[in-house]
């Protein structure tokens, strides 16, 4: 894939990450829990968009014609839905580290804020990758990308952050019934990609 | 004559929401008081803008399984009439606001950015955003058929992650709104059974209304496309 072939665009990535990281810790130290917790889902927004849209931004239109000659358009946007979730699950961990490194640890059920970050993660992931498909079709640069994606992703990011100040608060329980509704959304992402793709696909 | 029958519907309808939603008796609620006959116009707004949307992802569904261009123009103005709906649906919400939200020993502008962080308005503004979305991308493309599918294609994607949220939101967060518990407004405990009479025609006349603003833009729009291929 993409990120194999020119690997200056995965640590331009990584470089985001640690950039962005440093200067949040140059700019307020010691965040308190509510701060931090919405501090880390905006970064991680803004981490998806960068690390996803080049899934399909930069992919040279004779390469996608290579790609339509060998695979079906569902396979395809699966690989590329696989891949991407892949390369956000690694994204996210990296950026749970470094924002505990230096912006402190406030969580108190760290195994659950884990899973949390994932979960997340792995829907942005998810829905950028559609819309990097959409935008790319549409011959726009990744600012469309924001426009269309912040409204769809918001219901998401808000239960995120919900679910996430549980997590750190030692009281609250995280309530299961949002993270399987999560899960569920992330399935009709998945559901929808592949019936609509092959409508983008023909050229 | 006989295709005009539902416009002049509307027209009766609107008529009678107008009379009756100033003039009947109406319950008065503690902090609500006269101002409930505003549900005759800004709940018939939300209804209106919901039910314009989903004509119009119909319409991008039935685009995308013909590839007739006439569907993808019939999407594109049901969806911009929709907007229209969700604005003037703003516009009473925050005159309403002003009466029973706000506090008193402040005014409207500055309680604002308490009182927006509502389930009900995070949704609607996020209603709007997709839908102008929908527009920058729809009319960012040259090309027709290009600019149709993906129009398309964006519609739906964005009409299925929406309203499962526009649903879920408000019943997982805390709200002043009402309605948080099962469907706002057509409970039979919400709502007066007098206000209901004049309620239900409301919405349909406005929605009509809707309607029929958008079968003209259509209509004009077509003309225009035709004037252009010659």
């Amino acid at each position: 894939m993409l990120e194999i072939r020119q690997q200056y665009s995965f640590y331009g990535v990584l470089l985001y990450i640690g950039a962005t990281i440093f200067v949040l810790y140059m700019a307020i130290d010691e965040p308190e829990s509510r701060v931090w917790n919405g501090l880390f889902w905006v970064i991680q927004l803004f981490i998806c968009i960068n690390a996803v849209a080049k899934s399909f931004l930069q992919e040279s239109r004779g390469r996608m014609l290579y790609f339509y000659s060998i695979a079906s358009p569902g396979d395809f946007v699966l690989a590329k839905l696989l891949f991407n979730s892949l390369l956000m699950l690694i994204m996210s961990m990296l950026s749970l580290f470094l924002f505990s490194l230096f912006l402190g640890n406030p969580m108190t059920k760290f195994w659950q804020f884990i899973g949390l970050v994932l979960l997340g993660g792995w829907g942005l992931s998810l829905v950028f990758t559609f819309l990097a498909a959409i935008a790319a079709k549409a011959q726009q640069n990744a600012a469309i990308m924001a426009v269309l994606g912040f409204p769809l992703i918001i219901p998401q990011l808000l239960l995120l952050m919900r679910l996430s100040n549980a997590a750190f608060a030692p009281l609250l329980i995280i309530p299961t019934s949002t993270v399987l509704l999560l899960i569920a959304m992330d399935m009709m992402v998945i559901l929808l990609a592949v019936i609509l793709f092959p409508y983008l696909w023909k050229d | 004559m006989h295709k005009s029958w539902w416009k002049i519907a509307s027209v009766l309808l609107l008529i009678y929401t107008v009379i009756g939603g100033f003039l009947f008796e109406v319950p008065r609620l503690l902090a609500l008081e006269e101002t409930i006959r505003n549900l005759y116009f800004h709940v018939c707004m939300w209804f209106g803008m919901m039910i314009l949307f989903t004509i119009s992802v119909v319409h991008s569904v039935r685009y995308l399984r013909t590839f007739n261009l006439k569907y993808d123009i019939y999407a594109r103005q049901y969806a911009a009439v929709g907007i229209v709906m969700g604005a003037l649906g703003y516009a009473t919400g925050a005159i309403w606001m002003s009466y029973t939200w706000a506090d008193p020993n402040n005014p409207t502008f500055q309680s604002f950015a308490a009182l927006a962080r509502e389930p009900k308005l995070i949704g609607a503004a996020i209603a709007l955003l997709i839908y102008l979305a929908y527009m920058v991308l729809r009319d960012s493309i040259t090309d027709m058929d290009k600019k149709a599918r993906i129009g398309a294609v964006y519609n739906i994607f964005a009409y299925a992650m929406l309203f499962p949220s526009i649903w879920i939101l408000p019943r997982v967060m805390d709200s002043l709104h009402p309605g948080r518990e099962g469907n706002p407004a057509l409970n039979t405990s919400d709502i007066d059974s007098k206000m209901r009479l004049v309620f239900y025609p409301a919405v349909i006349g406005w929605t009509l209304l809707g309607v029929w603003i958008a079968t003209l833009k259509i209509r004009l729009t077509i003309i225009r496309e035709k004037k252009m291929m010659q």
